[in-house]
């Protein structure tokens, strides 16, 4: 009786698992581009000084040894630089939230006259090169003696940062429905007591990554903060202005010194990366 | 007197006519960004022209002159801009491949997003630096063709241009996608996939899919990904700086120079111009190209 039954065809399937195979292969490939540079750099600061002058390099950790990225931290200016870039990144992160919030706010609930060319005036301030910005920012902060201090590099950052900032929170605050807010005000809240009380709860979590990517930005940004700092340098500014007479082992243990926040970041943020990036959008 | 009866009831009573007379609220919410966006926007653009264009007694070409004049101008002004020509659109297929290839939702998708998702936050001086010990004479890659039994390449040597750029190239390729990834991923989240199962039944092959109805509803987020893109393309320093020091001059890059080691600010500020004029043609001209494209469409 079982041989009777009608024969199934099965090249659509065989079709499907074939697509799902070269899916799977692209994926692997693609991985592989973006991982491997990872690994090596990791590779390379946990070596021992002696490894990394051998040829042909060791492909696999070997000898894993603290010694290559011990020296860079020990070198000079490592420490302090490393604690400048803490301080700008957590100093940008302040003013441009308590800059960017209200302004974002204001995008969010009210319709207001200019708002147009206000949104206009933040895409267009997102566009400009940061060069253009931080050549006669160097001459300006001469003369008010800001110059070659972390409050220049903040100042620097936060414009940098702030239309960003604004347009991601204002995406935050869209999020949060308005009935919540109007239901506070007609039980008896001000205005500010329902944003305190029932807004700011809703909007903490997507307002911090959006404080978390100002600090990564500032922690990223290289030219202006080695443009206007001499002494109290950033630690990317740091690694740049010794770049050209340090060895081979302290520009990969300063590589990798700077790959790591960007890995906690995007671990931590993970879920919030497209709703950041595709209500920045619109 | 009259006035400050009429104040009162409006704070108990908000949306009253008479709110308007005092300063609204909205003024208060983004007076402190359009001050502070002025102070460090509007002020040092305006002190950057005056820089690049005014000397000792007024108005002078000087510094437009030493810039032009100086023999890494023009290399910088071609290796800039051929980076763009060719870095911006397999960026864009890469990053679209990829996309396309989440949505084909595969096993470990989350970890595949997770790691093609870490360069966005890779500044592009680390970028430089991961690249640099891939490809330095004595680096990884040489290591595994040594072991593989090939010749190594110095890929980073003055006088390989084609090696150079293509490092380069590959170094911005790596750092710089995954914003594109990121974009492109948002942009399709908000296309509901009707769209492409019905042109499925209707039997359109993926080819015809992908080019008649997935590209044209991703246009906005092409658009924007594309403008800030090349923007941020144009500003390439920190990697072609550490993989290649003075070997592969670019526009910032000799901003940076005039600045830090010519110490003329004048120069660089012209320079800086430059870059801003560079910058708002391209996305002036996108804007312009995108638009009627899509009008032709549509008609």
């Amino acid at each position: 009786m079982t041989a009777t039954a009608p024969p199934v065809d099965r090249t659509p399937l065989r079709r499907y698992r074939r697509n799902r195979v070269l899916v799977q292969v692209g994926c692997i490939a693609i991985t592989a581009f973006m991982a491997v540079p990872l690994y090596l750099i990791t590779l390379a600061a946990f070596s021992s000084r002696q490894s990394l002058n051998e040829f042909p390099l060791p492909l696999l950790p070997t000898d894993v040894s603290a010694e290559t990225i011990g020296t860079f931290l020990r070198s000079t200016g490592i420490v302090a630089s490393l604690g400048n870039s803490l301080l700008a990144g957590a100093g940008t992160l302040l003013l441009s939230t308590a800059i960017g919030v209200p302004a974002a706010y204001a995008l969010a609930r009210f319709a207001f006259r200019g708002k147009d060319p206000y949104q206009l005036f933040l895409l267009f301030t997102r566009a400009l090169p940061i060069v253009v910005l931080s050549v006669p920012l160097a001459q300006l902060y001469l003369t008010t003696g800001l110059y070659d201090t972390t409050y220049a590099v903040i100042g620097l950052h936060t414009a940098l940062t702030l239309p960003t900032t604004i347009l991601i929170t204002a995406s935050v605050f869209l999020a949060v429905p308005v009935d919540v807010e109007e239901a506070a005000r007609v039980f008896g809240c001000t205005p500010l007591q329902a944003f305190r009380q029932v807004v700011a709860p809703m909007a903490l979590p997507g307002i911090a990554a959006a404080s978390i990517f100002t600090f990564v930005l500032s922690w990223n940004e290289v030219l202006g903060a080695s443009i206007l700092t001499l002494t109290r340098r950033t630690l990317p500014a740091q690694v740049l202005t010794s770049l050209a007479d340090s060895s081979l082992a302290y520009r990969f243990a300063g590589g990798f010194a700077l790959v790591i926040p960007a890995l906690l970041f995007i671990a931590v943020m993970r879920r919030y990366l497209t709703n950041m990036w595709g209500s920045t959008i619109r | 007197m009259a006035t400050v009866l009429d104040r009162e009831p409006a704070t108990t009573t908000p949306g009253s006519p008479t709110r308007r007379r005092r300063v609204p609220p909205v003024v208060w919410l983004i007076a402190p960004s359009i001050v502070f966006m002025t102070l460090l926007f509007g002020w040092p653009v305006v002190a950057g022209v005056l820089q690049a264009f005014r000397g000792e007694d007024g108005f002078t070409l000087e510094f437009v002159g030493r810039m032009v004049g100086d023999p890494y101008f023009w290399p910088a002004v071609r290796n800039t801009l051929l980076l763009i020509i060719v870095l911006i659109p397999v960026q864009f297929v890469l990053a679209i491949s990829m996309a396309l290839l989440l949505r084909a939702n595969p096993r470990l998708k989350n970890l595949y997003f997770f790691l093609w998702a870490i360069p966005l936050a890779v500044s592009d001086l680390a970028a430089g630096l991961v690249w640099l010990a891939v490809l330095t004479d004595r680096g990884y890659l040489n290591s595994l063709l040594d072991q593989l039994g090939f010749e190594p390449v110095s890929w980073l040597a003055f006088d390989n241009p084609t090696t150079l750029f293509a490092a380069v190239l590959v170094a911005e390729l790596w750092r710089a996608t995954s914003l594109v990834l990121v974009i492109v991923v948002a942009g399709l989240q908000g296309i509901p996939k009707d769209y492409d199962e019905a042109a499925a039944v209707f039997g359109a092959s993926a080819w015809q899919r992908l080019w008649h109805v997935t590209l044209p509803l991703l246009k906005p987020s092409l658009q924007v990904a594309l403008i800030l893109r090349t923007i941020l393309a144009i500003q390439v320093f920190a990697v072609a700086q550490a993989l290649t020091g003075q070997n592969f001059p670019v526009l910032v890059g000799e901003t940076y120079r005039w600045y830090r080691e010519l110490q003329n600010p004048n120069v660089a500020a012209a320079l800086a111009l430059v870059i801003l004029g560079v910058s708002m043609l391209t996305s002036l001209v996108y804007l312009r190209v995108l638009r009627d494209k899509s009008r032709e469409t549509a008609s």
